[in-house]
């Protein structure tokens, strides 16, 4: 379900390194707790962004919820086809859903978010207490 | 998530709805589905097809005695005196001062039996003031515990019912009933709904809940039936430009502030409210409930602030994604000078004005 080569934060963001470039989205769980995605509001190329800080926005049918960058850093590209295709943070949240690349300013902070495991266990305590 | 102070209620429906994988909520004090598949995909069925909805946690009141009818056009505002036995009616029950108890539907079993429709969360307070008022020959019985309320709503809703009773459901009028048999079991079934579709709402004894609602979702399999939740429901009634309780409504509203003026009668008789009414007819209202769709990129929703020219001017009731229409929409009251078509407005998202202009509602009519 949680692909092992993302980390993961308790806000329900991912985060997959290439690099010093950090690929960024929200997690299945995210999406299904969102229901249908159709709006997405991202930060701009060049913006910087402060880990566990506001970076932008998704709004279902029912609600506008933020989302908080996993890493801090600069956005170097924005998942353009989010704008026209929200729909694919449903269909594929590890995947084309992706949101955001970001060059990390501080790669000393991925090892503070989650592995797959962990993020796994959050995920079935948060459902455990609905 | 936080835990609820009080207990949730549940419909008769509540153990099919988790079983068959609905996403529940609290609503208004109800654990109630929100979605089953989507909303998208719900709102398109209901759209294209059909959808089924458990909407028993909408309350009953039931109102007897020869002088039923005198009591149930005292206490609303639409005339009862025009209903005739069959015939269901759109009104509002309203406070002295010309505010909203709740909206409700009045349907007319005989000239001394009443049948009330009221808002899930206004059923208690409802009875109060309708009991509160009753200086006639009549009794007022909060019935909602007797009522399963199944909505089932599409241009297929009349085929797939039909399939489960011997009525002619052909021949019932919109907003009009009949007490007849749905899947072996007595039921009202009205021609009415909350989606701007064509569709029946039905009553019947909450022992067989699920039996019924089984039977549903059978006979409109082969129309592409959906279960839908609450989700959906919104979503329909948005379109449609449906008033809901505690959005476009509440006690501090009146049927001419929200464009309601069709369901006020003030030359019906004395009524409660009537005196404010009229008095607010004379002198005009100041705020009026218009239509909206976005312009700028961004979605109103319920609450946001709405600003003419840069400076605070009124606020969204409802607002939120058309999936019909593909645009963004919403009902907002504004003063009634500037509660013209084709107003400039803006809407403040997370306190930025972005554009948006009235527009006519409703904002979907379907085609025939």
């Amino acid at each position: 379900m949680y692909p092992g080569d993302l980390h993961y934060t308790k806000q329900h963001e991912w985060v997959r390194l290439s690099g010093d470039v950090g690929v960024v989205g929200i997690t299945d769980y995210a999406q299904k707790e969102l229901g249908d995605i159709v709006y997405v509001d991202l930060p701009h190329v060049g913006a910087k962004v402060e880990q566990a800080k506001v970076m932008g926005s998704v709004e279902s049918v029912k609600a506008v919820s933020d989302i908080y960058s996993p890493v801090s850093g600069e956005v170097t590209e924005i998942n353009e086809a989010l704008a026209t295709a929200p729909e694919k943070l449903n269909e594929s949240p590890h995947g084309d859903g992706w949101m955001v690349k970001i060059r990390l300013s501080a790669p000393a902070e991925i090892p503070g978010l989650l592995s797959a495991a962990d993020y796994e266990k959050y995920v079935a305590e948060e459902e455990a207490g609905h | 998530m936080t835990q609820p102070t009080a207990p949730l209620k549940a419909t008769a429906l509540h153990s099919t709805h988790r079983r068959m994988g609905a996403k529940m909520v609290d609503f208004g004090g109800w654990e109630m589905p929100l979605q089953y598949s989507g909303i998208l995909e719900e709102h398109a069925a209901v759209r294209s097809a059909a959808g089924l909805f458990d909407v028993s946690h909408m309350g009953e009141i039931e109102i007897h005695g020869p002088q039923a009818g005198a009591l149930a056009d005292y206490v609303t505002t639409n005339s009862i005196a025009k209903l005739q036995p069959g015939q269901a009616q759109y009104s509002g029950l309203l406070y002295d001062h010309g505010g909203f108890v709740d909206d409700i539907l009045v349907h007319k079993i005989a000239n001394d039996h009443y049948f009330l429709c009221v808002n899930a969360s206004n059923q208690e307070k409802d009875y109060q003031h309708i009991a509160g008022a009753n200086r006639f020959t009549a009794s007022v019985d909060l019935a909602s515990d007797r009522y399963t309320q199944l909505a089932i709503q599409g241009p297929r809703a009349l085929a797939t019912l039909q399939k489960l009773t011997a009525t002619d459901l052909a021949a019932i009028r919109y907003y009009h009933f009949v007490d007849g048999v749905a899947a072996g079991a007595p039921a009202r079934i009205a021609r009415t709904g909350y989606t701007g579709e064509d569709g029946f709402e039905i009553y019947f004894a909450p022992e067989h809940s699920e039996r019924i609602w089984n039977a549903i979702l059978d006979a409109g399999q082969q129309y592409g039936i959906k279960p839908c939740g609450l989700g959906a429901r919104n979503t329909l009634r948005l379109e449609a430009g449906m008033a809901l309780y505690g959005h476009e409504i509440h006690s501090t509203i009146t049927p001419f502030e929200a464009g309601l003026g069709w369901i006020v009668k003030l030359d019906k008789g004395e009524f409660i409210g009537r005196a404010a009414l009229a008095r607010q007819k004379e002198q005009r209202v100041t705020r009026k409930l218009i239509g909206f769709e976005m312009t700028g990129r961004g979605i109103g929703r319920d609450d946001y602030e709405v600003f003419l020219n840069g400076a605070p001017a009124g606020w969204v009731s409802s607002g939120g994604p058309s999936p019909t229409l593909k645009k963004n929409i919403g009902m907002c009251y504004l003063p009634a000078d500037r509660a013209k078509m084709g107003q400039r407005i803006q809407i403040v998202i997370r306190n930025q004005p972005v554009d948006a202009v009235t527009i006519p509602m409703p904002f979907y009519k379907r085609a025939n």
